[in-house]
């Protein structure tokens, strides 16, 4: 076995705000240059609706992910042999209108010394070939709060196979929001499909990078990522991706779509899996077992032969002391309430949503029953499930009822005052985990939130002194040029 | 190359460890940065929130919240970190293309001055041979807005606008000059700056928070309090929240999570909205009641409470609650009627022969009585002992005279001596119509029985009710009188059970009954812990009032109002000055005149921007079917206003047909003090309201400063109203005047055939963008933006104060307001010298509410003007007060704190106290005026620091030794011991580079009815319940009952049902317009934008993109398919009052009927061309108008005074019809070469 450490993410749509300041905040220190107008590290879809790019989640179309062919796992979009063979004309990959054409607009008509016959407004252009836009016909978030028809909305593939009867029906809406960042998989399919071998995953960390010095621009990871959270700098002639911003992480600070998070949705940890065994549980035939798979993959830091295995294999006192106190591993494995996105795509994604409540569906009256059940909430199960467990209902159902329990649990104590309330055993929680639930989603204070280890301080050989002395100091010639910190050379 | 691939030892990589990493520092360098700076936006969206800004090599890059506030008691989630998308991208502003980087000047202005400067070479005298040709006036107004700009240096700028002033001032008084600035607490010096200035040579200040509909008028009648409500992260001590007509994610952004959070303590969360919102998601139920019929919901919920917890059984804790802190035991006398009685004026000590001992202003001691003995109690903490100052101002249940100690009668029903049938105005039916509304089967006059007693008063035996046995009856509560109009069941159709509320709203009984009864139950459970939070959904109708009543009468019953986790919380525009009293010395320059002059916004334009021209509705459409309509009919919405202004309830701006210089000039002439001149004059009919003609050119505002506002193309309600009337610019107003429609001209209004155009001669905006306002304006100054400069900001959603702290110098060459307005201060002293001295001036005050004025009007309604009574300021008109301008010293003035601080100290709230020792202090923490001259060794305060430093110092909220004088000086009217107040404050004294380390929690302070301490988070009304300090209210109580004369002739002496206001702005406009296109008549819905706030944002490109690029409206799936609207499509939409042209998205949260423009979309971007105009196409407010309402005119009597936002007409916007159609053509005007004409997609 061999433990690794994966710093990952969890996000609450339950306490998810929709209100996109993960995203701008992102934007404005990653994405806002030339080259990048058209990109969102992060984004925020409303659902349902096709997101961004359009239809993202529509492999049929894009060929994103692994698939099992002949009892092996493969890119679905095809071996390496056939990748290269059409690398100069890659029939799966997004174009510009599948994200949307950046634009900007001819302020300065409003400020000028030209005179006019009406009231000037400014008009678009577009940020790539700077000519006129007409009208704006697309956006990162055209759907937002539901905007556009059902029948448009309906191309988000997660309705497939549903029965969407009624679903258009004014008293029926349901809605909430998905902010989307990279999910730095143990199995990216980016990595895998790189014919410059440019991407790879840190050991420390596991944050999946793309190296730009190595990066071509051959875009098969832009195509190879079933999440199409890999895209192209036309101004660089790279791709570049969410990089979960390490240069935060690495000084055991939450990424910036964290920080901002004005929902306080998101939680950040380190899970400990078994690198050894990420190919085998990723070729689990049936795709609902994924789910199950994927949290098997993850171990438990507070296991005595984790923890000694661990040490063994040189992760540090402090990064195991996270492990055991991460966010995350709590929701996603002790409590179960949240959920990799398309486990299906055998990614082995790291970013984790705890699925959200939805107001009760009420034909004709509000019942006593106050909180109403999972089956009577407007967003259907299905749905969730299509997104997050393969398909499987159950794990959702029992995660929303979990919710629903400690909320219970809570007002026995805040409104009837009674200290003992009663616990349904067919949950598998007991007290202690309503009271952590609790404390980590309702007071959901910083330092809980957030356990990020600083970046690995026993690396034997490191020349801390030096480093101390000369960071920051670049020049040609530099005798610790290509070394840092992390490990690596 | 794929050669050369394949010669790589390896190309397809594997997860790897062993990776040349060097490259790492690609994004390691964009993130290192120089600097990060503690600042803040100034806004106004009540956020106040506390942002890193981030500088790279002097550049601002980008900016992310900070997560260092104070931390919150365990228990309570901290608050961290408040933000939202539109200050996330904020920093765009700073060097975007559209931004203002130089002083600017409309071209034919400019042209105009500067030849007449070289002729006459006085500023002034050039401004004044401009002002004297109409041709050269006619020639730079008419091209306000269409471009043309020139570039002008600083110290022209200064020297245009100084002219401006000056000759104003010296030819029509100064009260002819105008500023418009909202919102004090989102950046308080910035406010500050041009507020003192006006105020220091007498310009007029206009409210905000009135006009934009965001005051809810029932707070001051309820409470006597303009707006205070609970910090945001009460709502987690809530358990059980209704969210009412607020959409909380999107206008309280930073706040939501103490929303989302609690619900994980078991809260539930019902939300109460048209549309499926975004805080509709977080509800366990949602209910949607047609828009605007809001009270009905409420009504029927009233009902359901009524009945179960008060007439079934008692319920304990609300019982001993109404009985101590609401007006519900206090006696009412019945009037008869047509059909019996009707509800008259409480019972008052003035009504018995020997008013029971009370000597003075016995008029304002109500009764009640005493359920041990029946007899008769007159109790503590009415407004009578307010002003009395005998010390019994306060809340313990004990009789004034005697201390004896009484429980209150709630209900006569024991005692009664009779049974009256009463009867109530009903508006939900026929008569009342709405044609867009469902109507009920009920008469407008509804009769009900109610238990009496009879007292002997001077008139002779009088029937008596408590407002509680009122109450009961009006709701339609059956109890045992064998009444047969009160409900046996819920599913009575009478007014206003649950089976009743659901014709109109089209919610279902059984789910109103249930959330009532919840709600209450939660209530019982948690000694109050019930909350709704309410917004604009339901406040921005003409009848908020009905709605705003019919929730708080849920809350005062279940005894929520002042608990904390219970209560009412209004969140709409409310922010909190938290400093407020230290602030209003420096902003209004109280330390140099008092008092300043103020103006409710709403009246002010639709009376300049000429809106009564094309009123529609009439007066007597709202008058309640109990009062004799003939009284009413003759007159119009305006003549209710310029009566109102007579008798000094609202004030009146300008405010006569004369200069007021030349008033006091005429007064010394005829060796008369000025108010008997004045007051004489006016008794003769010589002298006017300048209200009473209005196109007189001489009676129009002349002089209009915006900043920090977009006045025309946001706030502007009627916009096209303001285009036509007050700027003379391109408009589309398509309705008729009342003389084309033949309808009776205003009783009290000169009438011109020919309304005054460009009334405005000039216009000054002071902004870093290119707003509508900027493009109309006639002068713009470049402002520094938010990242540029030093302030403070403070909000109600939070107890910290907040620092703005320069990340970067102002850009190009852009200043800050106080920079800007200190400028134009030395500049207009300057350039007065032989225009202007030391001059007398002559403001008339209306009757304040919190001063003795508020207990002036007498029990009736004296107009002087039409009973021939005398007119007697301070009495049945405004006072009228003396003071002196010295103009030449206005700049000096301006940048020192004056003597009047120490001679008269602070009053806020109705509470004085002295302030030497802070005048004292200041000058040690800011200096001392070094120049010779009149303000030698004063307090320096010309810095923007200085300001800051002299608010925070003179604040209760932010010293700790003002806090405590302010506690003491309300001890003596409240005979009450509140020195356990000032403990936790001690001797705090908050500075501005305290804020800069770090945010700071305020102290607590009797400006606010909330306090702030490590057991109770701020919430309002918390000291009148537990402290036992009085509401400011006739009873001091909470009013349920609303005595006054004009509140019972328009039928709100008790909150009832009214539905939304038939505004006929659609009848006949097609027609008129010879339109023929596939229509549809929608109600027209403008709640606040996710991706603006306001206008501000509506032009920054990260917002534009995650919109979609520009101005849209949202239409239901079935209506768009009514007239084949695609999502996309462009359409327009209009009325009466103007069009409005932008894109279509259709969905399917949006109820079928009405329209959602988010507000405030502007039209400076991707905004085409009316296809009825051939204009540009107009915005949201082009399609809207304002409409007064005569209850809001209401003054000099308690609770319903005037104060500046306090209470006053209010901007209402929500009962808008308009006509919507898809656009033939798609043209975009003169401007662009490219232009091309293309057919809708």
């Amino acid at each position: 076995m061999k433990i690794q450490a994966q710093i990952a993410m969890v996000l609450s749509l339950d306490k998810c705000i929709g209100c996109h300041t993960c995203s701008v905040t992102c934007k404005n220190v990653w994405t806002s240059r030339k080259g990048m107008e058209y990109v969102w590290f992060n984004n925020v879809e409303t659902k349902p609706g096709p997101g961004y790019p359009v239809e993202w989640e529509n492999q049929e179309r894009y060929k994103g992910g692994w698939t099992m062919r002949k009892k092996r796992l493969e890119l679905l979009q095809g071996s390496n042999m056939s990748i290269l063979s059409s690398i100069f004309a890659n029939p799966h990959m997004p174009e510009i209108k599948d994200y949307y054409e950046p634009y900007t607009f001819d302020f300065s008509k409003l400020t000028g010394t030209k005179r006019f016959r009406t009231a000037p407004s400014a008009r678009p252009y577009s940020l790539i070939t700077g000519k006129r836009m007409e009208k704006i016909e697309y956006g990162p978030n055209w759907e937002d709060n539901l905007g556009g028809k059902f029948e448009e909305r309906k191309k988000d593939p997660n309705l497939k196979e549903l029965d969407t009867k009624g679903y258009e029906e004014f008293e029926k809406s349901f809605m909430f929001y998905v902010p989307r960042l990279c999910e730095h998989c143990l199995n990216p399919a980016c990595a895998a499909s790189c014919p410059s071998g440019a991407i790879y995953k840190r050991e420390e960390d596991g944050i999946v990078l793309i190296n730009q010095d190595k990066c071509r621009g051959w875009r098969e990871c832009v195509s190879a990522c079933p999440y199409k959270k890999v895209y192209f700098n036309w101004e660089r002639k790279k791709s570049e991706k969410c990089t979960f911003c390490y240069p935060l992480i690495e000084n055991g600070k939450p990424t910036v779509c964290s920080e901002s998070c004005v929902g306080r949705i998101r939680y950040i940890g380190v899970l400990f899996y078994d690198a050894d065994s990420i190919k085998e549980y990723a070729a689990t035939e049936n795709d609902r077992q994924l789910y199950e798979k994927q949290l098997e993959l993850i171990l438990d830091p507070n296991d005595p032969a984790v923890v000694k295995l661990a040490g063994e294999q040189g992760i540090s006192y402090q990064v195991i002391k996270a492990a055991q106190d991460s966010p995350v591993y709590k929701m996603m494995k002790r409590w179960k309430v949240a959920f990799p996105l398309h486990p299906e795509y055998r990614t082995m994604p790291m970013v984790w949503y705890i699925p959200p409540m939805s107001p009760v569906l009420q034909q004709k009256e509000v019942t006593e029953d106050f909180f109403g059940a999972v089956n009577d909430m407007r967003i259907p199960v299905d749905y969730l499930a299509k997104m997050m467990t393969a398909g499987d209902e159950e794990p959702i159902r029992k995660a929303l009822a979990k919710l629903l329990a400690m909320r219970q649990y809570m007002r026995e104590v805040t409104v009837e005052k009674n200290e003992n309330p009663s616990i349904e055993a067919a949950l598998g929680l007991d007290r202690s985990d309503y009271e952590a639930m609790y404390r980590y989603l309702a007071i959901a204070n910083y330092k809980d939130r957030f356990v990020i280890p600083t970046a690995p301080t026993h690396s034997e050989d490191a020349d801390f002194a030096n480093l101390r002395a000369g960071l920051g100091y670049d020049y040609p010639g530099k005798t610790d040029e290509g070394r840092n910190l992390f490990g690596g050379r | 190359m794929i050669k050369s691939l394949l010669q790589k030892k390896k190309f397809f990589s594997e997860v790897t460890a062993s990776e040349k990493r060097a490259w790492e520092s690609f994004y390691r360098n964009r993130w290192q940065h120089d600097k990060e700076v503690r600042s803040t936006h100034g806004v106004n969206c009540t956020g106040s929130c506390s942002w890193k800004i981030f500088v790279k090599k002097g550049i601002v890059t980008w900016e992310i919240q900070q997560t260092d506030y104070p931390q919150n008691r365990p228990g309570l989630p901290n608050h961290e970190p408040r933000g939202c998308p539109r200050g996330a991208s904020y920093s765009w502003y700073l060097y975007n293309s559209g931004r203002v980087k130089h002083p600017m000047i409309r071209h034919e202005l400019l042209e105009a001055y500067q030849q007449q400067k070289t002729l006459l070479h006085d500023p002034v005298l050039a401004w004044e041979a401009v002002m004297n040709d109409p041709a050269a006036s006619l020639r730079y107004k008419e091209r306000r807005g269409l471009g043309g700009f020139l570039r002008l240096d600083w110290d022209l700028a200064q020297e245009i606008i100084s002219a401006a002033n000056i000759y104003t001032i010296k030819k029509f008084g100064p009260d002819r000059l105008v500023g418009f600035t909202p919102i004090p607490a989102f950046s308080m010096v910035s406010y500050a700056s041009g507020t003192r200035y006006l105020s220091l040579i007498g310009g007029t200040v206009l409210s905000f928070y009135d006009f934009y509909c965001d005051l809810p008028p029932a707070s001051p009648q309820t409470w006597g309090e303009q707006t205070d409500v609970p910090e945001s992260a009460d709502w987690y001590n809530s358990s059980f929240i209704m969210l009412w007509g607020s959409n909380v994610p999107v206008t309280r952004t930073p706040d939501s999570p103490f929303l989302t959070q609690v619900r994980y303590k078991g809260t539930k969360v019902v939300t109460i909205s048209s549309d499926y919102s975004d805080a509709s998601k977080f509800a366990d139920i949602w209910l949607n009641p047609k828009q605007g019929t809001d009270s009905a919901l409420g009504m029927a919920m009233g009902h359901v409470i009524l009945k179960e917890f008060f007439v079934d059984k008692t319920t304990p804790y609300f019982d001993s609650y109404v009985k101590k802190y609401s007006d519900l035991p206090f006696l009412v006398k019945l009037e008869p009627c047509e059909n019996g009685y009707r509800t008259g004026m409480m019972l008052r000590a003035s009504d018995f022969p020997d008013h029971l001992g009370i000597t003075q202003n016995a008029e304002w001691y109500p009764v009640l009585l005493d359920e041990a003995d029946g007899g008769m109690v007159i109790p503590n903490g009415c407004i009578g002992s307010r002003w009395n100052n005998e010390g019994k101002w306060n809340l313990r249940n004990e009789d004034l005279r005697t201390g004896k100690a009484y429980t209150p009668l709630l209900s006569v029903m024991d005692r009664k001596s009779d049974v009256a049938a009463v009867s109530f105005p009903y508006f939900g039916g026929e008569e009342y119509k709405n044609p867009h509304f469902n109507t009920s089967d009920h008469t407008e006059v509804q009769v009900r029985n109610v238990p009496v007693i009879k007292c002997r008063t001077e008139e002779g035996e009088v029937l008596c009710a408590t407002v509680y046995d009122i109450m009961l009856a009006h709701y339609g509560v059956e109890r045992g009188l064998d009444d047969p109009q009160t409900a046996r069941s819920y599913n009575d159709n009478i007014p206003y059970t649950p089976k009743w509320q659901e014709q109109i709203t089209g919610v279902a009984a059984e789910s109103v009954i249930t959330i009532a009864r919840q709600f209450a139950e939660t209530a019982a459970k948690t000694e109050g812990k019930s909350m709704i939070i309410i917004g604009a959904g339901v406040n921005q109708w003409y009848n908020t009032d009905m709605t705003y009543r019919a929730a708080m009468n849920l809350l005062i019953l279940c005894g929520t109002i002042g608990q904390s986790g219970g209560g009412w919380a209004h969140y709409v525009g409310q922010e909190k000055v938290r400093p407020q009293s230290g602030w209003a010395t420096l902003a209004f320059a109280s330390d140099w005149v008092r008092p300043p002059r103020h103006m409710n916004t709403t009246s002010y334009f639709y009376m300049h921007s000429d809106q009564w021209r094309y009123e529609k509705v009439k007066v007597d459409s709202l008058v309640s079917p109990l009062y004799k309509k003939d009284e009413w009919s003759k007159l119009t919405l305006l003549d209710c206003n310029i009566k109102s202004q007579r008798m000094g309830w609202l004030p009146a701006s300008p405010e006569f047909d004369r200069n007021p210089l030349q008033l006091c000039k005429e007064a010394a002439a005829n060796q008369m003090d000025v108010p008997s001149y004045v007051t004489s004059k006016l008794h003769s009919g010589e002298l006017n309201l300048a209200s009473e003609d209005l196109d007189d050119t001489k009676n129009c505002p002349k002089n209009l400063f915006i900043w920090r506002a977009n006045l025309i193309g946001s706030s502007a309600k009627g916009v096209e109203y303001f285009m036509k009337h007050l700027l003379g610019a391109q408009n589309s107003v398509f309705g008729k005047e009342l003389k084309e429609m033949d309808e009776p001209l205003p009783l009290y209004q000169k009438w011109h055939d020919e309304g005054a155009k460009g009334k405005l001669d000039l216009v000054v905006t002071i902004d870093y963008r290119m707003t509508t306002s900027s493009l109309h304006s006639d002068i713009v100054l470049p402002a520094a933006t938010w990242y540029e400069k030093n302030d403070i900001s403070s909000t109600d959603m939070h107890p910290f104060l907040h620092p703005f702290s320069k990340a970067v110098d102002p850009v190009w060459e852009s200043r800050t307001d106080w920079e800007i307005f200190k400028g134009i201060s030395a500049k207009f002293s300057e350039l007065c010298k032989g225009h202007l001295g030391v001059e007398k001036d002559v403001i008339m005050q209306p009757l304040m509410h919190d001063s003795p004025g508020e207990i002036s009007e007498p029990l009736f309604v004296d107009d002087w003007k039409e009973s021939g009574n005398r007119p007697e300021p301070g009495r049945n008109m405004g006072k009228l007060i003396v003071v002196e301008r010295d103009y030449p010293n206005t700049y000096k003035r301006f940048t020192s704190l004056g003597p009047l601080l120490k001679q008269a100290g602070i009053t806020g709230k109705g509470i004085t106290w002295r302030s030497d020792e802070e005048y004292e202090f200041l000058k040690h923490l800011n200096g001392t005026i070094q120049s010779e001259g009149s303000t030698h060794g004063m307090p320096a305060m010309e810095s923007d620091l200085q300001a800051i430093e002299t608010i925070l110092t003179l604040a209760p909220e932010s010293n700790g030794v003002t806090s405590r004088k302010a506690w003491k000086a309300l001890e003596k009217p409240t005979g009450l011991d509140l020195k356990h107040l000032t403990e936790e404050g001690g001797d705090t004294q908050i500075r501005y580079d305290d804020l800069v380390q770090q945010p700071r929690r305020v102290l607590n302070s009797p400006i606010w009815s909330g306090i702030e301490s490590h057991e109770v988070n701020y919430t309002s009304n918390y000291t009148n319940v537990h402290e036992l300090i009085p509401w400011r209210t006739v009873t001091g109580r909470q009013s349920i009952y609303q005595d006054h004369p004009w509140m019972r002739a328009f039928g709100e002496g008790l909150v009832c049902y009214k539905p939304p206001l038939s505004k006929q702005e659609i009848n006949n406009v097609k027609e008129r317009l010879h339109i023929t296109d596939n229509t549809l008549t929608l109600n027209l819905i403008t709640p606040h934008n996710k991706w603006t706030i306001h206008s501000s944002w509506s032009d920054n490109l990260l917002m534009l993109t995650l919109g979609r690029g520009g101005p849209v409206i949202w239409i239901s799936e079935a209506d768009a398919a009514k007239i084949d609207i695609q999502d996309n499509d462009w359409v327009e939409v209009f009325n009466d009052n103007g069009t409005a042209s932008c894109r279509a998205i259709v969905s399917q949260r949006i109820p079928e009927g009405a329209l959602i423009m988010y507000h405030n979309q502007e039209r400076t971007v991707n905004v085409p061309l009316s296809n009825i105009t051939g204009n540009r196409g107009g915005i949201h407010n082009s399609i809207s108008r304002l409409c007064l309402k005569p209850t809001h005119m209401i003054g000099g009597y308690a609770q319903l005074s005037y104060g500046l936002n306090y209470y006053g007409t209010i901007g209402a916007n929500r009962d808008e019809f308009v006509i919507i159609r898809k656009c033939a053509s798609v043209l975009w005007g003169d401007e662009d070469s490219n232009d091309r004409k293309e057919s809708a997609k």
